[in-house]
């Protein structure tokens, strides 16, 4: 079924059960993107200590995919320097933009292989881009130490 | 003689196979249907509700009834004088429908509110225009020239026809969003523009612009931006809980401070459609212009700009069985004559000096540059279809449709309907929220189904945000819609309910 291939398993799993939801304190950049095409939302924190992700914290509203994603996203990249982080997103970014063509590296991306079947639905995957674009963009205001909301 | 032409609604209507060469006619303006009554009122809704349409198939729909209103005779006899819309027949005509979506599944397209189909009809007029009689129009010394020419402006008579607009008083724009930025930017050029008629439209701080709380974002941010750029202030009327415009308090939101008023005549989101005149009263009472939003009416139900007391109409080709690049923008007369230009260049003047030049009068003044010639005549040849099935026949057909929905959707639990829950004053656009799935989820189950509904906030954001919610999933009607359709819908949320596990 096309539709099993979009909402794997484990995208469902986050969607009911999502991983470090809430915002918190402290952190270092708080940004807030929306997708204008669905009107999905998300404010993003981030905290960095010593060169690595210390914290992801965020709240939003949107579909199963891009709760999800965000999700799955903060697994990825909390523990990790934020070299690593980023070249964990730019795989993400690479897999969302292959249009079902690239299989991805499960090393690197770990659950958020399941998003694969989402690169097919040119419309889900800004969905699935939302809070890993946050992500990006809080950091490096963290690392660049203009944090602070907007 | 094709299957098609032997069955499609035309012959039916007793128009036989040569209306298609008609689509592209030189020849006299299409007769057009005109109501008898006036815009959708208790009595019609009552008409409406009684004659035989799809909704007989399922059974009873519960349709609101409002007591002790007589029901116009004249308009039930002809309304049930009229067969039901031979839906079959209707899509033989376009030919999209007869592909599948998504793994050989019949494609069920519920989203003519972003977009209509097109007949093959409105397809063979714009290959015929091109294949045959291509050239810039207004300008050339050659036949071709004369033929495009009489093409676009015959094709301008019948579009006026069909909404009742007097000669000389249609202006075609890349699409509705253009003609309504056209009139918000001719009010801001009327402030630089040294003709004394200018005055009319000029405003600036202390002046107030009036909008409504469901408007798409096509006839908001416009006039978002004018204000900005005359320092005019915007306000707005709320929504009821229903999804209806709140008049409670018309006259102190219009003031005689207002110098616009732009609202729409059917949500794109809700449905709702809007008592123009109880604003039109009070608009003109302290002199404001008045733009109605046309986009989801004129597609849908017969209109006569003239007969509404509007000062401008706008809405789209695309949305009416007619090719996209092409809106239209009606306006009274004497106001065009007095409007100030939006888009300037070549077509629209009078004399070019090499410091100054003095502008054409309207429609040419609006219509800078080589026009859409053959969305012009893809559109004219629409209008004649529409014009062929009849208006109030479209009109009843949808009415019927939308009772079937609501009726249908109210069993499925879970499923909130975001708009007005019955049919009084209310069009095909039918958006719910489903408990616990997202729109963008439910949308996505129902593609895999075939079914192709819109999600989102559709444009009119402060739509979804006065309701409490991130987005809707809306479904939209049209003449080659049927109750099947509606039962691939709620069969689809039903699907999407056990798919996400909900209820």
């Amino acid at each position: 079924m096309q539709l099993e291939s979009l909402y794997q398993e484990i995208i469902l799993d986050h969607f009911k059960r999502p991983h470090r939801r809430g915002l918190r304190e402290p952190y270092d950049a708080e940004v807030h993107h929306v997708n204008p095409v669905c009107g999905d939302e998300v404010t993003l924190r981030v905290s960095v200590r010593d060169g690595t992700v210390a914290d992801v914290s965020y709240e939003g509203q949107g579909c199963s995919i891009s709760q999800a994603s965000t999700s799955v996203l903060t697994d990825l990249v909390v523990g990790k320097t934020v070299a690593q982080a980023l070249a964990v997103q730019e795989e993400f970014l690479r897999l969302m933009q292959s249009r079902g063509e690239v299989e991805p590296d499960e090393q690197v991306l770990e659950d958020a292989v399941a998003f694969a079947g989402v690169s097919k639905y040119p419309s889900r995957i800004k969905c699935a881009l939302l809070g890993w674009m946050a992500w990006k963009d809080a950091t490096a205001r963290a690392v660049a130490g203009t944090g602070g909301t907007w | 003689m094709s299957e098609r032409e032997r069955e499609g609604p035309q012959r039916e209507r007793g128009l036989g196979p040569g209306r298609k060469r008609e689509a592209f006619s030189l020849g006299p303006a299409t007769t057009v249907v005109r109501p008898e009554g006036r815009g959708p009122d208790h009595r019609e809704e009552r008409a409406l509700s009684e004659r035989e349409g799809p909704q007989r198939e399922r059974g009873a729909t519960t349709v609101v009834r409002p007591e002790g209103r007589e029901p116009d005779h004249r308009e039930e006899r002809a309304l049930s004088e009229r067969p039901p819309l031979d839906v079959e027949a209707v899509r033989k005509d376009f030919p999209i429908l007869s592909r599948t979506v998504r793994n050989g599944r019949r494609l069920v397209y519920l989203d003519s509110g972003a977009t209509s189909q097109k007949p093959r009809q409105v397809l063979d007029a714009e290959r015929e225009y091109y294949e045959l009689h291509n050239a810039a129009v207004h300008r050339g010394a050659h036949q071709l020239a004369e033929e495009a020419t009489d093409a676009y402006e015959s094709a301008r008579r019948r579009i006026g026809a069909f909404v009742g607009a007097p000669e000389g008083e249609i202006i075609f724009t890349k699409n509705a969003t253009e003609a309504i930025n056209l009139v918000a930017y001719a009010m801001s050029n009327a402030a630089t523009a040294p003709e004394p008629e200018a005055e009319r439209f000029r405003l600036g701080p202390g002046d107030e612009v009036v909008v409504t709380e469901m408007e798409h974002h096509a006839n908001l941010v416009p006039w978002q931006q004018l204000c900005l750029r005359t320092g005019a202030t915007l306000r707005w009327f709320g929504l009821t809980d229903e999804g209806r415009l709140d008049l409670s308090d018309v006259d102190s939101v219009i003031t005689d401070r207002a110098k616009v008023v732009a609202l729409v005549h059917q949500s794109n989101v809700l449905g709702t459609v809007n008592p123009v005149d109880a604003v039109v009263r009070r608009a003109h009472e302290v002199g404001a212009l008045v733009l109605l939003d046309a986009c989801q009416s004129v597609p849908h139900q017969p209109v006569d700009v003239t007969a509404l007391g509007v000062d401008f109409v706008a809405f789209s080709g695309h949305k009416m069985l007619g090719p996209t690049g092409i809106g239209v923008l009606w306006g009274r007369r004497a106001l065009l004559a007095a409007m100030p230009p939006f888009i300037t260049g070549g077509s629209m003047i009078e004399v070019v000096q090499l410091d100054a030049s003095t502008f054409a009068p309207p429609p040419q003044r609006f219509e800078a540059g080589v026009p859409m010639t053959a969305q012009a005549v893809g559109l004219a040849a629409a209008v004649d279809y529409l014009t062929a099935v009849g208006m109030q026949n479209v009109k009843a057909h949808e009415h019927a449709l939308t009772g079937y929905a609501l009726d249908a959707l109210s069993t499925v639990a879970g499923v909130r309907v975001i708009g007005p829950p019955d049919t009084v004053a209310r069009g095909g656009a039918v958006s719910f929220v489903v408990d616990g799935i997202h729109p963008h989820d439910v949308g996505q189950v129902l593609d895999d189904q075939g079914v192709a509904v819109r999600v989102g906030h559709h444009c009119a954001w402060p739509i979804v945000r006065r309701f409490g919610i991130p987005a809707t999933t809306r479904a939209t009607f049209y003449l080659y819609n049927g109750t099947d359709d509606i039962d691939a819908l709620v069969a689809g949320v039903e699907r999407a309910k056990r798919f996400f596990g909900v209820g």
